[in-house]
């Protein structure tokens, strides 16, 4: 995973599978940085995802909550078609925060 | 029903072994010719139901987890997969989404949900103190052999 940082933002490229093994590395890869720079964007690009299941999701929310902490907020972009259904299946589509090449993903039904 | 093929496949609940067993599932289902999205959909709910495994039915040890995979006349896929940990004490609750008892984990409550919405038909089955088995069924769009 590569991450680039501005000055009040922090980009997380996520790559390959996320599951409950690989999530933890990336989680404490992004929470290292984002505790230390207290961005109030991070954004967290999905593009080179592969592969993901509801470890995903509390990757998100577990992030969402920390941006939190410092009043800051979490974009989701980049999300390929095959991870539509499951980020619409977690309800985090009611969060507005995921966006889909640069279009908000639509609420599920 | 005709059984057509089956296999398999034990290993310890470690985390690394995540990949490997929807790995495994999808290199044994690729005898069927299933489109990208119908792999992804059976690769995802493997990797649910071995996760739950690993996180809830030996959580703080290790044990073993089975699969059981099927292959059924007109390209039914019967996936089972089964611990002997600490079992599931109310399967109703449990299977809501967002339920979880594990939040502090980053555990999202939606492995249940999913395994629902990406297969055809799911059940569970469990016992406290000896275990959970989870069985998904999921029909191919295109039929190969000559069932
Ligand atoms: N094999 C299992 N053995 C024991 N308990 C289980 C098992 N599978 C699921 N559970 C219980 O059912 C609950 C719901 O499972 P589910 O997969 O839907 O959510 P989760 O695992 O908590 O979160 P997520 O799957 O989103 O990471 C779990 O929190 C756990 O208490
Ligand atoms: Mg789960």
């Amino acid at each position: 995973m590569r991450i680039s940082e501005g000055e009040e933002e922090i980009t997380a490229y996520l790559s390959g599978d996320i599951d409950h093994h690989s999530a933890r590395d990336m989680r404490e890869s992004i929470d290292a940085i984002v505790q230390m720079k207290k961005p109030s964007l991070l954004r967290l690009d999905f593009s080179g995802v592969k592969f993901m299941d509801s470890s995903g999701i509390g990757l998100i929310m577990g992030r969402y909550r920390l941006m939190a902490l410092y009043g800051g907020i979490v974009r989701v972009v980049n999300v390929p078609d095959e991870l539509e259904r499951m980020m619409n299946l977690s309800g985090l589509s009611s969060l507005d925060i995921i966006e889909r090449r640069g279009v908000k993903l639509e609420t599920a039904k | 029903m005709k059984l057509q093929n089956e296999m398999n496949l034990s290993f310890e609940s470690r985390s690394s072994n995540e990949a490997f067993a929807r790995c495994a599932v999808a290199a044994f289902l690729t005898q069927l010719d299933p489109t990208i999205s119908e792999l992804n959909d059976i690769k995802t709910a493997v990797s649910e139901a071995v996760t739950n495994c690993v996180v809830h039915a030996y959580k703080d040890t290790i044990g073993k987890v089975y699969i059981n995979v099927k292959i059924e006349e007109n390209s039914l896929i019967v996936i089972k997969i089964r611990d002997t940990g600490c079992g599931i004490e109310n399967i109703k609750k449990a299977m809501e989404p967002l339920f979880t008892t594990a939040p502090s984990d980053e555990r999202a409550g939606l492995g249940f949900a999913v395994m629902e919405s990406f297969t055809d038909k799911l059940s569970v089955r469990s016992k406290i103190g000896k275990g959970t088995t989870v069985t998904f069924q999921k029909r191919l769009s295109r039929r190969v052999g000559n069932g």
